[in-house]
């Protein structure tokens, strides 16, 4: 299907205008096409963003913070014991996930990662998926890469998986038989009903969702989107969810973690 | 023969699946009524209009006043009766990628060629042949307003 323009272009310019102020630069977005799912909201979400006091993810990065702090497990031992201050040494890490993991002769996720750690080093259950706790620690070290470029490790054994996320992307599924990126990428800025197509790009995960009323993550939206279409949703950390995230995280390369994010 | 039968319908799957009435494609329309009798307009409106049934209104919009939310992802539903034949609304709903192989509009009564659809859902359409009549019987009420061709 050929491109479609939206038929906004008065709200199009308007917004290109608003993030070349917002970047000073002008000729970065004419060669970057990308945007935030950020750029599609409404003035009051992205105020709710932007200002720590009001964004309701940042009590999950305060959850996050107080379990890397506390000792768990036969271990005895916290995250901070063997990690130190998350501000240096997890800066930067979230914006590199998925990455491979030699153990598993496969990528894991950043709540995967996570979990190693829980039952290899510190010899405590795992935190499932979605967890209050699973949450908290993910935007915790997420928001420690804040601000910085999402940097996919440049790993070839991530390539076969890179490509089995960018087929999962563009293959459409469910009773209505859609594919990812028949919205994200053919119709994204487009309407869908009231709610506007975003670029689908994983910046601000773990996010604040105002739907959801709480912070979750990108395989929690990936199984929202899945069910819109209403196809049978994978399983959270399933290999698939893994491969899409990593696809995306290639896709978005260079632009900037929004961790903890707001989203309608 | 008749436990036979039975069986069969006990198979997964069987179980939901509705048997699509048959239809030809000849020339780009699917002329026969799929009930083999007129849709109810009123009936169809009402599919149209309401956002977990027909889903129209998440891509298309048309003349629905009380709908504050339309999408921009399709051609306005406006006009559509004067644009169309009866035959070609049909094929469009039954199922437009018989049209053009890339639409995002999805097949309203197809049940074959899909991937991972919700284990409640298998074998079923999205519409009932009862219901794609009547909706056919709306858009055929709709004869003015709207530029024909895409809105987007
Ligand atoms: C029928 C359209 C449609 C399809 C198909 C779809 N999405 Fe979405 N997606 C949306 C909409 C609309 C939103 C915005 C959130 C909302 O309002 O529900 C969204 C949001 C997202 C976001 C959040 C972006 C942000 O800024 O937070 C991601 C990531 C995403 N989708 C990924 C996917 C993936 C992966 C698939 C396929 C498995 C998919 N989507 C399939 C419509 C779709
Ligand atoms: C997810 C998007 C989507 C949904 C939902 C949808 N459509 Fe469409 N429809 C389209 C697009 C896009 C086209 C343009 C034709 C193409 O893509 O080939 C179209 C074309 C049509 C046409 C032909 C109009 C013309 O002027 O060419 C009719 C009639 C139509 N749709 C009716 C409906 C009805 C009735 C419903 C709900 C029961 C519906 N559609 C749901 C996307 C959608």
């Amino acid at each position: 299907m050929a491109r479609r323009r939206s038929r906004r272009p008065g709200s199009m310019w308007r917004s290109t205008l608003l993030a070349c102020l917002a970047l000073g630069a002008a000729s970065a977005v004419a060669q970057d096409a990308r945007k935030s799912g950020f750029a599609y909201m409404g003035p009051d979400t992205q105020a709710m963003q932007k200002d720590d006091l009001a964004n309701p993810g940042m009590l999950s990065a305060l959850d996050g913070e107080a379990l890397w702090n506390a000792p768990a497990g036969a271990s005895g031992k916290s995250c901070a014991s063997c990690h130190g201050d998350a501000t240096a040494s997890m800066k930067g890490v979230a914006a590199r996930y998925p990455a491979y993991e030699a153990t598993h002769n496969a990528p894991v996720d950043l709540a995967g990662r996570i979990n190693l750690c829980r039952e290899g080093n510190q010899q405590a259950p795992a935190l499932p998926r979605e967890s209050r706790e699973a949450i908290g620690l993910a935007t915790y070290i997420g928001q420690q890469s804040r601000g910085l470029s999402i940097a996919p490790p440049d790993d070839p054994r991530l390539t076969p998986f890179h490509e089995q996320g960018k087929a999962l992307y563009t293959q459409r599924m469910g009773q209505l038989n859609f594919s990812c990126a028949q919205c994200h990428d053919e119709n994204a800025g487009g309407h869908l009903g009231a709610a506007p197509i975003p670029q689908a790009h994983p910046t601000g995960y773990p996010l604040y969702r105002l739907e959801w009323q709480a912070t979750g993550s990108l395989q929690r939206r990936f199984r929202n989107c899945m069910a819109g279409v209403r196809a049978e949703p994978y399983s959270y950390g399933s290999p698939e969810f893994i491969a899409l995230e990593l696809y995306l995280m290639d896709r978005a390369k260079g632009m900037a973690v929004e961790t903890p994010a707001v989203r309608p | 023969m008749r436990a036979l039968v039975m069986f069969l319908a006990f198979l997964p799957g069987a179980a939901s699946a509705q048997a699509l009435a048959p239809y030809v494609i000849e020339h780009g329309e699917i002329r026969a009524s799929l009930t083999g009798k007129a849709g109810d307009p009123a009936r169809g409106r009402a599919i149209v209009g309401e956002r977990q049934k027909g889903l129209c209104l998440l891509c298309h919009s048309g003349p629905f006043p009380e709908e504050r939310f339309q999408g921009d992802l399709a051609p306005t539903l406006n006009g559509v009766g004067a644009r169309m034949s009866e035959g070609e609304i049909r094929l469009r709903m039954v199922d437009g990628g018989k049209v053009n192989p890339q639409t995002i509009m999805p097949a309203y009564y197809r049940v074959d060629g899909l991937t991972r659809v919700a284990p409640a859902l298998r074998g079923k359409p999205v519409l009932n042949a009862q219901e794609i009549e009547d909706v056919v019987a709306y858009l055929l009420t709709l004869k003015d307003g709207g530029a024909p061709g895409r809105m987007k």
